[in-house]
């Protein structure tokens, strides 16, 4: 099959969306499938045979924050190009209401669309005042993906219609396998994430951190991720800072390896989380893990059955938790042991295979994408619908 | 003519002119939409199909037992002979005897041990997990068509033609739980 995917965000930025496309694209070209991904990316940047850059993504601030998009006549010119060089059976727009590259290709293509819809905002008056130019662009969607349950509902909320729910994949095997570093185990806490972005939740773990301590005096806690150190734990007090190791970036072999040796591994995110690819990269390492109970991690972890959950916010209720997982080893091999069973639906295997089935419900009987031409005027006035 | 009417008459063709190019662009998105929900009934059509094919011949297979195989045979039967009409019920009672079937996960396992039965399970799987995505596809497409031809502006101009009024296809499709398990 030949299938085009489109990435909204940078390609040289890391991130969620791009990761999950970069293992979907590759993973389809293992199955013997031509795929090609367009994806904006700075001319310098070295990138993979499969992608094709359409052009820099320049930053403007959108939704309360600086994204980085490609719109104006340039981009929309290079994913016409594309369209028509690629002649794909199927493409597969991600974050198609976003305005980037995915919202550029629902207006420039016609044929079998597949989207997918990574994020759940809450309703916003710019979603509400943009309805009626998504609209027509959006109608085009032959079928709509949702990364969880709870991405459905919001989908479904502010646009109508319907989705299938396919999680995000992962390689569960190369986090089973990965070699644990004992450095990193014996009484350990993990968390990985932005330091300096409040919604990935260190604050709530820092706050929770002295009534562990107090609890198991011989703690530790393992930090990856950017941001400023110094800061992070300027809360805590100077006595307890040097249980805080921070580790910096890791790659992902030491993220596997980190995963594979913590205790706990600690989820205190606030909100904004549509899926939660980390926890299941935790669980396929087999770490305890503990999150707080947002709807989309509640879900990933089986209602608390694959992970123990918390109060959201409540550092209290993450420290007793906590606590409570350290001081016992029965019960974290009990979590360990059904999270890994529960993981392997996530596994690309599954996940990869579920795609490929959208791609072929919506390929069937339909001709292949093509670049939205002009119709005749007279087709278009109506008089030929019976014709 | 003086000079004031004219450009009046300027005016009012300019302004036809705009309508026009509007009513023609919206008769272009409702003619895409009807296309869609064409493709998208013509895939679960061939889901239904593939689902009630696969269906009879494990039913045939004699990998089950006689009373199991005489359910499944009989819905799936029935789901394809029905007519029109009575499509969505036999469908439902079709999904209902898998699901009933295939309750006990140990009749997935005896399916599995049965020569062949492997491919036939998996099958089965694929096919019971496909009808719901193609009828979620279906019925999205139904609901935008619907929106659009409940507009002011397409049935003041008859934009739609004489296309039937789109119907979603309602039916229980929900999968047995031990053939296909993951999140929905």
């Amino acid at each position: 099959m030949k299938i085009g995917i489109v990435c909204p965000y940078s390609w040289d930025v890391p991130g969620g969306v791009q990761f999950h496309i970069r293992d979907l694209a590759e993973h389809l070209i293992r199955l013997g499938h031509e795929v090609s991904v367009l994806a904006p990316a700075d001319d310098e940047t070295p990138l993979p045979p499969y992608v094709v850059s359409a052009g820099r993504a320049v930053p403007v601030p959108y939704n309360g924050s600086v994204a980085r998009l490609n719109f104006g006549f340039l981009s929309a010119a290079r994913v016409r190009r594309w369209l028509h060089d690629g002649v794909f059976d199927v493409i597969h727009i991600h974050e198609p209401a976003s305005p980037s590259l995915g919202l550029l290709s629902c207006w420039a293509a016609q044929g079998p669309i597949v989207a997918t819809f990574h994020t759940s905002n809450p309703r916003s008056r710019a979603m509400i005042a943009a309805y009626p130019i998504l609209q027509p662009a959006l109608e085009k969607i032959s079928a709509r993906i949702a990364v969880s349950e709870y991405a459905r509902r919001t989908l479904v909320e502010h646009l109508g219609g319907d989705a299938v729910v396919i999680p995000n994949g992962v390689d569960v095997d190369f986090f089973a396998k990965a070699d644990p570093n004992p450095d990193w185990s014996g009484h350990t806490l993990g968390f990985i994430g932005r330091i300096d972005e409040p919604r990935k939740g260190l604050p709530v773990l820092m706050a929770a951190f002295p009534a562990i301590v107090e609890q198991c005096p011989d703690v530790r806690l393992l930090v990856a991720g950017r941001g400023d150190e110094e800061e992070a734990v300027a809360s805590l007090p100077a006595e307890l800072r040097s249980r805080v190791e921070f580790l910096g970036m890791v790659s992902d072999e030491d993220k596997a390896r980190l995963l594979r040796s913590v205790d706990v591994y600690v989820a205190p995110n606030t909100g904004g989380e549509s899926f939660g690819i980390i926890l299941v990269e935790a669980l396929s390492a087999g770490a305890a893990v503990l999150a707080s109970d947002l709807d989309a991690f509640a879900q990933v972890l089986d209602q608390g059955a694959a992970g123990e959950l918390f109060a959201n916010e409540d550092a209290g209720s993450l420290a007793t938790a906590a606590v409570a997982l350290l001081r016992d080893p029965a019960r974290r091999a009990e979590l360990s042991a059904r999270g890994s069973a529960h993981v392997r639906r996530f596994d690309w295997s599954t996940v990869g295979a579920d795609i490929l089935a959208v791609y072929e419900t919506v390929t069937d009987g339909a001709a292949a994408v093509a670049a939205d031409e002009r119709i005749p005027l007279r087709t278009r006035l109506g008089f030929s619908r019976d014709g | 003519m003086s000079r004031p009417v004219i450009e009046n008459l300027v005016w009012i063709a300019v302004a036809l002119g705009v309508v026009g190019v509007y009513l023609s662009w919206t008769a272009g998105r409702l003619d895409r939409l009807h296309t869609r929900m064409d493709a998208a009934r013509a895939a679960l059509d061939a889901q239904l199909v593939r689902r009630a094919s696969v269906v009879l011949e494990v039913a045939t297979s004699g990998a089950l037992d006689p009373a199991s195989s005489l359910v499944l045979y009989e819905a799936a039967h029935a789901a394809r002979q029905a007519e029109e009409e009575q499509r969505e019920v036999a469908e439902s009672e079709l999904s209902q005897a898998l699901r009933a079937v295939f309750a006990d996960a140990d009749q997935v396992e005896v399916l599995k041990a049965a020569p062949g039965g492997e491919a036939a399970a998996e099958e089965l799987a694929a096919a019971v997990r496909r009808v719901p995505m193609a009828r979620r596809f279906l019925n999205d497409a139904v609901r935008a068509a619907r929106a659009l031809r409940r507009h002011r502006k397409v049935r003041w101009f008859r934009l739609a033609g004489h296309a039937p009024f789109p119907l979603a296809f309602e039916m229980d499709d929900e999968p047995p739980v031990d053939l296909a398990d993951r999140p929905a």
